[in-house]
């Protein structure tokens, strides 16, 4: 078997708690970090260690703001993000694709 | 093996991205059980046969309430039983979809409220309008929903103005094109429609989005 897409998987994506953050923002123009630990069922550090490693790399951009006089952290991916996801699905489709027999 | 993996992260991927961006509670309770809070306060309307525009939107108002306070509960219930937020991301771009559209009609129904015409002929352009803007507020959410919610408020859509247009030509022509009671309408074409619908996705709706 060809193991170089396996190679190639982006390792900040190809992360057990990363991959389902980038999902959820993959398909949303932004999410509150409520939303995200809701909907993923993460711990509050948690979620902010992955957040901060996708933000390092460039993947997610962050926002403070205030919303009724309360602290609001938004997250969306950025343009950079969306390529690295666009990839990295690319690359799981193409080891799918390699393990089924010819037709 | 390196392939399992693989399918089970594109699965993943595919099942997040549908939480996130798609509304996926069961819709056929929901639409069942509006469609028949709809027609029942047709039937009570008719016979309680409303003559001012003032008891027609306060009555019609309230039926409004008790359909989304209903749908909103049944959806609560859905959401509590699948261990999901109830104010999911897709649930809340649903409600700022419909929002300016049900501003629009719950305005023109308070209007209609302190004008309090006395005619029915003149209540029923109300009925349309707000078959319409309804219809307008069920497209908007379609975008974040099964596509068939966006047929069904283009349904809504097209239902309201052909009645606008008969209203027009039945003005005219009172003999041969007669004036419905405007509660009827409501109930036939509110509550009407959305039975139908509910009876529609009670067999079509997949068992698996009921999450």
């Amino acid at each position: 078997m060809n193991t170089k897409p396996f190679l190639q998987l982006d390792r900040v994506i190809h992360e057990k708690g990363r991959l389902p953050i980038v999902s959820l923002l993959a398909a949303a123009p932004e999410l509150s970090f409520t939303e995200l630990r809701d909907t993923l069922k993460m711990s509050d550090g948690n979620l902010s260690t992955h957040i901060r490693t996708l933000q390092e790399a460039g993947f997610v951009s962050v926002t403070k703001s205030f919303q009724r006089q309360r602290p609001l952290t938004t997250c969306a991916l950025t343009p950079a993000g969306r390529k690295a996801f666009a990839a990295y699905i690319d690359l799981l489709e193409e080891i799918v694709r390699q393990a089924r027999p010819a037709k | 093996m390196q392939t399992d993996w693989a399918s089970e992260n594109l699965q993943v991927i595919r099942t997040l991205m549908e939480r996130s961006a798609v509304y996926r509670r069961a819709l056929a309770p929901v639409m069942g059980l509006v469609g028949a809070t709809g027609i029942a306060a047709g039937v009570l309307g008719a016979v309680l046969d409303f003559e001012t525009s003032r008891l027609f939107a306060a009555y019609w108002g309230a039926v409004a309430l008790v359909c989304l306070a209903e749908a909103l509960l049944l959806i609560r219930r859905q959401a509590v039983k699948a261990l999901e937020p109830f104010w999911s991301p897709p649930t809340r771009r649903i409600a700022q979809a419909v929002a300016p559209a049900f501003v629009v009609g719950l305005v023109i129904g308070i209007v209609f409220f302190f004008l309090n015409i006395p005619e029915q002929e003149i209540v029923l352009p109300l009925v349309l309008v707000w078959i319409g803007v309804y219809g307008l507020a069920m497209h908007a959410a379609g975008f974040f929903m099964p596509r068939g919610v966006r047929i069904f408020g283009w349904g809504y859509v097209i239902v309201g103005l052909a009645a606008f247009f008969y209203l027009i030509i039945a003005a005219d022509n009172l003999a041969v094109f007669p004036i419905p009671n405007p509660n009827v309408v409501m109930g036939v074409l509110f509550g009407g429609g959305h039975a139908a619908y509910g009876l529609y996705l009670y067999f079509t709706e997949k068992r698996e989005k009921v999450a």
